[in-house]
């Protein structure tokens, strides 16, 4: 596994289980979980700063940006506007050119706004951004936004949140044979065999937020995570058997009693 | 409508102040502040935040020049747990 490096834009990233910040209990509960997750890439938000509670703590206190690569995220953003807004925001106060982008098109399923995520990573790209947008399991979308400059692609293996797990990855399948960039299945995965059936697939990685932070002891959740994509990466590397009808004997026959 | 503390000689009278919108909040700052002023006075670490004013996003290196002018739109951001989409 030490050869086996995701690099991206040649950023090497160490761990391909990448976590989300979001819906921990508190801060320190957080750098327990991405500690215990052994990831270098943490995604973050972009939000007003409050003003008049300056005693309050501040995530990076936590998360030492030395150690994590920070992902800023365009979450919450629903036209191209805002995802461009919030993306030029977050380069400024951050220290990379790296944004998950997404654009939301439906509060109810969070699915993404396809024709504007194209449109805004078109956009990013072009303004030396390193796009990774958060997209459909749809292989034709993720032609478009390779097209359009991602870096990679993030298609969901269920909508955010919702603890599916991969629903269609026959879909997922056609993606990583489609597009030449890294394919990072982002959204949907709920429990350590769902980040295992994503990289047995062939992903270069899995980002998780929910499915650990809500998970009953999300560092624990954390640490079977990490060991869920390290088992599927090389379940991947390894070559899994063909599926077969009937049994195949796995003891020899020769030296039998009779 | 909230007030900063900012009296530079702790005489108010003497100071002319300007209102600005600050995060989404009415505000008055002691004069054209460099965005540096502002936000040491706010307290606030210039390493960690961005700063848009009226919809234009200042670099850091700029912080110490770029003056605040009355009327104008100010918002500073920084990096808070998330994953995907989040609140609005």
């Amino acid at each position: 596994m030490e050869n086996d490096k995701l690099v991206i834009r040649g950023i090497e990233f160490k761990s391909r289980l990448w976590v989300g910040t979001g819906k921990y209990k508190d801060f320190k509960q957080t750098k327990e979980a991405i500690e215990a997750s052994g990831t270098d890439v943490v995604t973050v938000a972009v939000r007003r700063v409050n003003i008049f509670d300056r005693n309050s703590e501040n995530l990076l206190d936590y998360i030492d940006p030395k150690k994590y690569k920070i992902l800023p995220n365009t979450a919450g953003c629903y036209t191209v506007e805002e995802a461009l807004r919030y993306a030029r925001l977050a380069r400024e106060a951050g220290i990379s050119d790296m944004v998950k982008l997404e654009v939301i098109g439906d509060e109810r399923t969070l699915f993404p706004d396809v024709c504007g995520l194209i449109k805004a990573t078109e956009i990013l790209a072009k303004e030396g951004f390193i796009v990774f947008p958060y997209t459909n399991d749809d292989p034709v979308t993720a032609k478009r936004l390779e097209d359009a400059g991602a870096a990679a692609v993030m298609p969901l293996g269920a909508p955010i949140g919702s603890g599916l797990g991969i629903r269609n990855p026959y879909n997922i399948k056609i993606i990583l044979e489609t597009v030449k960039v890294p394919v990072i299945v982002d959204a949907g995965v709920g429990t350590a065999s769902d980040a295992t059936i994503a990289m047995e697939l062939g992903c270069d990685a899995v980002l998780i937020n929910t499915g650990i932070a809500c998970a009953k002891d999300p560092v624990k959740m954390a640490s079977a995570m990490k060991h869920a994509v390290i088992a599927g990466r090389l379940a991947y590397l390894a070559g899994r058997i063909p599926k077969k009808l009937y049994a195949s004997a796995s003891s020899p026959l020769e030296g039998m009693l009779i | 409508m909230r007030y900063s503390s900012l009296h530079p000689h702790g005489d108010a009278g003497l100071s002319i102040f300007m209102k600005i919108r600050l995060n989404g909040e009415d505000y008055e700052i002691p004069g054209e502040l460099t965005l540096e002023e502002l936000l040491e006075s706010l307290s606030i670490n210039p390493g960690r935040v961005a700063v848009e004013v009226n919809l234009q996003v200042i670099k850091r290196s700029q912080f110490g020049t770029f003056r605040i002018k009355e009327g104008d739109i100010v918002e500073i951001v920084n990096f808070v747990g998330g994953g995907q989409d989040g609140e609005r």
